[in-house]
């Protein structure tokens, strides 16, 4: 890389909960690569989708704040959550067309000695992997390829629909951002109807029979394709098909024992990272193949 | 002369009829594609020229019936107005045609859409109005108050997002996006008086708008940029504006994220769950929680993260809230 790359990085609620391996495995793949991130801790939670059904104004408000952050540093926010993508995005993009709003915003943000610009783009760290790091350079790096495992992408709504707001290349029917990083580290992608599809997360809590099935459609396309693993860059979908995996086989009748990894470890293993740096150990269901 | 440029393409195409065949098959069809081919030709020129028995829907050939949505390899499209050559560059050279349900299908790509139109039915699609029926002058809407409708009234009723729907097909109580997008479109003309009816439909538990999964398939597959999505959002926000919204987990979660939000700025998720859930709500989620405690996935109280300028945020939860529960 002739330029160092440099992000603002959210991080989002999850990475410093539930998931806390994504947060390591992200820090430690950017540190191999030297990547620059700076956390943006003053940040706030996105609301998920959930505060923007109860309170659109307030959630409009507090994610241009977390952008505002990026601004300061003057640099492209990094998100490692599809629903902090699209939620942040989709922020970004109706101020950006809509100075009424622009204005309306920014006024309650003056009351904290902030203003939004407009000047820093918000892209998870896939595609900042994918589109600024590149994949042939990345490939250079790898020492320890993903070799003879089959790994099942699962893409996770929010980075491929809708395709409109992304702008990521990314087709919402044929995604295969995922499936050329699989690819880069060494390993076989393999192919499965429900790669592109929804996990449920968001009505885990009180339709938790949708959210189950939906997971157990996507648990069992992996399985049924011959799958050793499964990745994804969502840590919500993560949440569902990992945490909640033996619930899922209650469901569907079938024993499930499928480990799901993060983004960042697949590249993490390749990069030659150990395991344990990467938080393999956090997972609900181990990644045997690993330990 | 410009060239004519075309493409080989190969379709698989549903065939299923009820009389004859004992289970659904695929028939194989290569067919030369020009640049200004529609789905729809790709269907006629199969029945005049291969299978004169293929049945699929059609009529107007304009885009405005709805009748001749279909799948292309999962795809949800209008045949008359999906053309091949975009088709080509998503997907190549093979494809497969199939009805928007297979489950429901009566032959070949003739789906039965009661499913549809029921649910389509139970939401008042239609304007419930005082209207007198000797107007003295015209009953003039601006075009800001059209705007309010955000496009919702451009629905055909194709049913692409519909059978796109994933809380529909895992589901069949759920209302589906057509249905909540045409609540929207009414709810949203400031001539009608039944909103808050139709709030109570679509706020029911299992069948209504906390059963989206958010998975933006229907807004991904509209032909007409409907964004069922974007409505069923308007719908939620609707139901707390009218105070519609009943007190349940699902809407305390929703009023859960400002709570926490206002408390330490990025989210305190076991205390989330607890607050949506309440306390009887808790144990269902006990072997979850103890796998997320046994692998260092729940921080302990006193070690939860909190955002830097906390005190801005507060500060801005009290300033910029607009909603009540
Ligand atoms: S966003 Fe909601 S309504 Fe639209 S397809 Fe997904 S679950 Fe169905
Ligand atoms: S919202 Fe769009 S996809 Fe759904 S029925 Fe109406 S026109 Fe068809
Ligand atoms: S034939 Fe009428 S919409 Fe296609």
């Amino acid at each position: 890389m002739e330029k160092k790359l440099k992000y603002a990085l959210y991080t989002g609620c999850t990475a410093r909960e539930s998931t806390p391996e994504l947060l390591k495995s992200t820090l430690a793949v950017a540190e191999k690569l030297g990547i620059e991130l700076e956390l943006l801790d003053e940040a706030s939670c996105c609301g998920a989708s959930h505060l923007q059904d109860f309170d659109d104004h307030l959630s409009l408000v507090l994610n241009t704040r977390n952008i505002c952050y990026a601004e300061k540093q003057e640099r492209t926010m990094v998100t490692l959550c599809n629903t902090c993508q699209l939620n942040t995005n989709m922020t970004k993009e109706r101020i950006d067309h809509d100075p009424e709003l622009k204005a309306k915003v920014n006024k309650d943000l003056a009351e904290v000695g902030l203003e939004y610009r407009g000047v820093s783009d918000v892209k998870h760290f896939l595609y900042a992997i994918l589109d600024d790091y590149g994949l042939d350079n990345l490939e250079k790096q790898i020492v320890k390829p993903l070799k003879n495992f089959n790994v099942a992408p699962f893409y996770g709504c929010h980075n491929i629909r809708p395709s409109e707001l992304h702008g990521n290349d990314e087709s919402a029917y044929v995604p295969d951002s995922l499936d050329r990083l699989i690819q880069a580290c060494g390993g076989n992608s393999v192919d499965y109807e429900e790669k592109n599809k929804c996990c449920g997360f968001h009505v885990d809590l009180q339709a938790p029979n949708t959210a189950n099935r939906l997971s157990g459609n996507a648990l069992l396309g992996a399985i049924d394709s011959d799958a050793d693993f499964m990745v994804t860059p969502c840590p919500l979908c993560h949440l569902n098909l990992d945490v909640k995996q033996h619930k899922i086989g209650e469901t569907m009748g079938r024993d499930i024992e499928m480990p799901v990894l993060h983004l960042p470890q697949i590249i993490g293993l390749a990069l030659g990272i150990e395991p344990k740096k990467l938080g393999l150990n956090h997972h609900v269901v181990k990644s045997v193949y690993f330990q | 002369m410009e060239q004519i440029i075309t493409k080989k393409v190969t379709f698989k195409v549903f065939r299923f009829n009820p009389d004859n065949d004992v289970l659904p098959y695929y028939r194989e069809y290569k067919l030369d594609v020009s640049q200004e081919d529609v789905v729809l030709d790709i269907l006629n020129k199969i029945k005049w020229e291969h299978s004169g028995s293929l049945s699929y829907r059609r009529s107007c050939r304009h885009g405005i019936c709805g009748s001749c949505a279909v799948k292309v390899n999962n795809k949800g499209v209008l045949a008359c107005k999906e053309r091949m050559f975009d088709l080509i560059d998503i997907f190549g050279t093979e494809m497969t045609i199939d009805p928007l349900s297979k489950e429901r299908a009566v032959k070949d790509l003739v789906i039965d859409k009661e499913d549809f139109w029921k649910k389509y039915d139970s939401v008042q699609p239609y304007l419930v109005a005082d209207v007198d029926a000797h107007p003295e002058k015209e009953n003039i809407i601006t075009p800001k108050e059209a705007d309010q409708l955000l496009e919702a009234d451009y629905c055909i009723q194709c049913g692409a997002c519909y059978y796109s729907c994933p809380a529909v097909e895992v589901n069949p109580e759920y209302i589906g996006p057509a249905a909540m997008a045409k609540a929207y479109r009414f709810n949203g003309d400031i001539r009608d008086t039944a909103k808050v009816d139709r709030l109570e439909t679509v706020s029911q538990m299992g069948s209504g708008v906390w059963d989206c999964v958010k998975c933006f398939e229907c807004a991904e597959v509209c032909p007409k940029e409907v964004n069922p999505i974007e409505k069923i959002t308007k719908l939620h926000l609707q139901t707390f504006e009218e105070g519609v919204a009943e007190n349940n987990v699902a809407t305390r979660h929703a009023v859960g994220f400002k709570r926490s939000i206002a408390k330490h700025g990025i989210l305190d998720e076991g205390d989330l769950v607890l607050y949506s859930e309440g306390v009887c709500g808790m144990p269902q989620h006990l072997p979850e929680a103890w796998n997320m405690f046994k692998n260092g996935k729940l921080p302990m109280p006193w070690a939860l993260p909190k955002s830097k300028n906390l005190d801005e945020i507060k500060k801005l939860v009290k300033i910029s809230s607009t909603a009540k529960f």
